[in-house]
């Protein structure tokens, strides 16, 4: 499925440099150990999924990268610099943009009022500095090209409200969001948790759009086989550690939820590089 | 891709309780309502088929109830225009006095208190909230700024902006209520609707203070302002100040980004938070202005009844709510807007105006209010349930 696509640097492992790397995360709640010393890896232009059981630590190790939970140790580092990210805000400001599970669109909404949520734009000149008028007109342009950016032909009219999309195509809106603002990198959680195999189809194919426009994306999925389909590497969570870095290639599904569930390991000669 | 995930199922030892995770079983995934979702998903599929049956099936589903729920969900302050000019056209019928320049001077002041309370109740209401301290807020502000002046000898002007100050405070003060404490603002309101009734009757010992014992600026509200209009229409400045407020407010709603989120916030709480927006700080916001709002509105009453009374307007918190639910904002916030409910205010009022008018007993006002409410918010219910 991912034929068409090489990932940057994916044969010279040694000399790619990270977009985003965590070393060492660690994050407990009480007696609970959430995340026990991860490490994680993001290069440009790849699609990263992460996967596990439930309370492997996928969540927690996508929270602490977006700043909804503050790790108890280790560090992040976002092109080459140190950050510490103490809200959500934090992380969107470095240009971090999150697809939460829930979405996060305000139903009532239209579409470009969505995509421009808390990041409204204001008109040139008095209008906008002193009137704080909203450039409605710019706002639903630039909303059309960013939903044009990712090849969705069936969201046709930016004022549209969002209550009257499909599912598909409010996740489309919620992930062209994060396309438009998202400078670094994308996390998308569980984007296709809730949708039918149509819709779903037609977010791989939005994601595959927004890897193919060069931002690298973190995929948290329970659904194996979109992630044989999309990811160019697997991170796999299990109890709290990194139980194993795969791809497609090297491992298929049925290796990969062995691991996932331990009922097999991986020699570390065998991982793909981190 | 499907084939695989099912033959993992049966190969790995000890997996099998996880593995519903990794099929991409369609059956498990289709909505209650798969009918509908059918026919979504084949539309999309439609843009690079040739059309379907279900294609067909979609476009014809749009009957004419379905377009005019359409119409109402993009433009919902198009109900209660249609009702105010049948309710205008009837009552002329019945006593052409009505559409007289006279009696629609005085449909138009006795309409400013609760369509300026109106402003306040809807920036609530967007908000998914409800103020049942509007006219206690009111009322203590006027005896507030009345009393001040009246009797302690504080300047008129000075007496004025303590008087207004002193709305935004209690408004504030809901709102840090509700912000801080988290508390409904159902229970919020209802308790400072208590509070602020008993401090106003307190402080002013329950009497009213006449408008010759007030310096001319708290009255000032009342002055006519002739001639205006054709004929012998004329407006008040608080009417004018009344529809200064809509033309502010009503800017702020819709052209800010503050406006957004007020109807973010109200839409979906969560959504908002997560989006980026501080939800608290725009609930304060709300609260406060609408108090400041309150305020303003016990200037523009002074002048309208001529005095200041701890009695009057004792229906401002269900006349302004009325007059928002009428004018097409949802209870259930996020949507609707200030055009409505100076349209909500002013139907109530001509309702009234109209009945007396007419000659009918007064009580039926009350009838007709309460039928248009109930109608309003089933109107309501409906087109949240559009679908495109």
């Amino acid at each position: 499925m991912t034929s068409t696509h090489t990932p940057h640097g994916a044969t010279s492992a040694g000399e790619r440099t990270a977009v985003l790397s965590a070393r060492g995360l660690v994050k407990t709640f009480g007696r609970v150990v959430g995340l026990d010393g991860v490490d994680l890896n993001l290069y440009p232009g790849e699609v990263l999924a992460i996967i596990g059981d439930n309370g492997a630590g996928k969540s927690t190790l996508i929270k602490c990268l977006t700043g909804a939970l503050v790790p108890d140790a280790g560090e992040l580092v976002l092109d080459g610099k140190p950050v510490h990210f103490r809200r959500p805000q934090d992380a969107r400001e470095a240009g971090i943009e999150t697809v939460y599970q829930t979405l996060a669109v305000a139903p009532a909404l239209d579409i470009a009022s969505n995509l421009f949520l808390a990041r409204e734009e204001r008109r040139r000149g008095p209008l906008g500095s002193v009137l704080r008028m909203l450039d409605k007109k710019g706002m639903k342009e630039r909303a059309g090209d960013s939903v044009k950016a990712l090849g969705i032909a069936t969201i046709q009219n930016m004022g549209q409200a969002v209550e009257t999309l499909s599912g598909g195509q409010r996740q489309a809106v919620a992930v062209a969001r994060a396309a438009a603002f998202g400078t670094k990198l994308v996390v998308l959680d569980e984007p296709t948790a809730a949708l039918g195999v149509k819709e779903s189809n037609q977010v791989l194919r939005t994601i595959e759009q927004l890897r193919d426009n060069g931002l690298p994306v973190i995929l948290i999925s329970h659904n194996m086989p979109h992630v044989w389909q999309l990811a160019d590497r697997i991170h796999i969570q299990r109890l709290g550690r990194r139980a194993a870095v795969i791809t497609p290639q090297s491992h298929n599904m049925t290796d990969g939820v062995a691991i996932m569930t331990g009922a097999a390991t991986v020699a570390p000669e065998e991982m793909a590089p981190l | 891709m499907l084939d695989m995930a099912r033959r993992a199922r049966f190969v790995i030892p000890g997996g099998d309780v996880r593995l519903h995770h990794c099929t991409g079983d369609p059956g498990a995934m289709t909505p209650p309502d798969g009918r509908r979702h059918d026919v979504t998903a084949a539309t999309e599929a439609g843009s690079t088929a040739p059309t379907s049956a279900a294609e067909e099936l979609a476009r014809r589903r749009h009957t004419p109830a379905q377009r005019i729920q359409h119409l109402l969900h993009s433009h919902p302050a198009i109900s209660p225009a249609l009702i105010l000019v049948l309710t205008a056209i009837v009552f002329t019928a019945l006593n052409p006095n009505f559409a007289q320049p006279n009696s629609l001077s005085l449909l138009v002041q006795q309409t400013a208190v609760i369509a300026a309370l109106g402003i306040g109740q809807t920036l609530v209401i967007l908000t998914a909230g409800i103020d049942l301290s509007v006219g206690a807020i009111t009322i203590l502000s006027t005896m507030v700024m009345a009393t001040l002046a009246a009797n302690n000898g504080v300047p008129g002007p000075l007496a004025l902006l303590i008087g207004v100050l002193l709305g935004l405070a209690a408004g504030a003060l809901n709102g840090l209520l509700v912000t801080r404490l988290n508390l409904p603002p159902f229970i919020v309101t209802l308790g400072t609707l208590s509070i602020f009734t008993a401090i106003a009757l307190l402080y002013s010992g329950g009497q009213s203070i006449q408008e010759q014992k007030m310096p001319p600026i708290l009255n000032w509200t009342g002055t006519a302002i002739r001639p205006f209009g054709p004929g012998s229409f004329y407006v008040t400045t608080g009417v004018v100040i009344v529809i200064l407020l809509y033309l502010i407010v009503g800017f702020a709603l819709s052209q800010t980004a503050w406006g957004r989120h007020v109807y973010a916030v109200g839409d979906d709480g969560e959504a908002s938070r997560l989006a980026g927006i501080r939800v608290n700080r725009v609930l304060l916001s709300v609260y406060t202005v609408a108090g400041a709002i309150y305020g303003i509105t016990a200037w523009v009453l002074i002048g309208r009844a001529g005095a200041a009374s701890p009695n009057a307007i004792t229906d401002a918190n269900l006349s302004s709510i009325t007059a928002v639910v009428i004018g097409g904002t949802s209870l259930f916030g996020g949507r609707g807007g200030l055009t409505g409910t100076l349209l909500g205010a002013l139907i109530v009022q001509s309702f009234a105006t109209g009945l007396s008018l007419a000659g009918v007993d007064a009580q039926y006002r009350l009838l007709a209010v309460g039928v248009l409410v109930i109608v309003a918010v089933a109107v309501d219910q409906w087109i949240r349930k559009v679908k495109a």
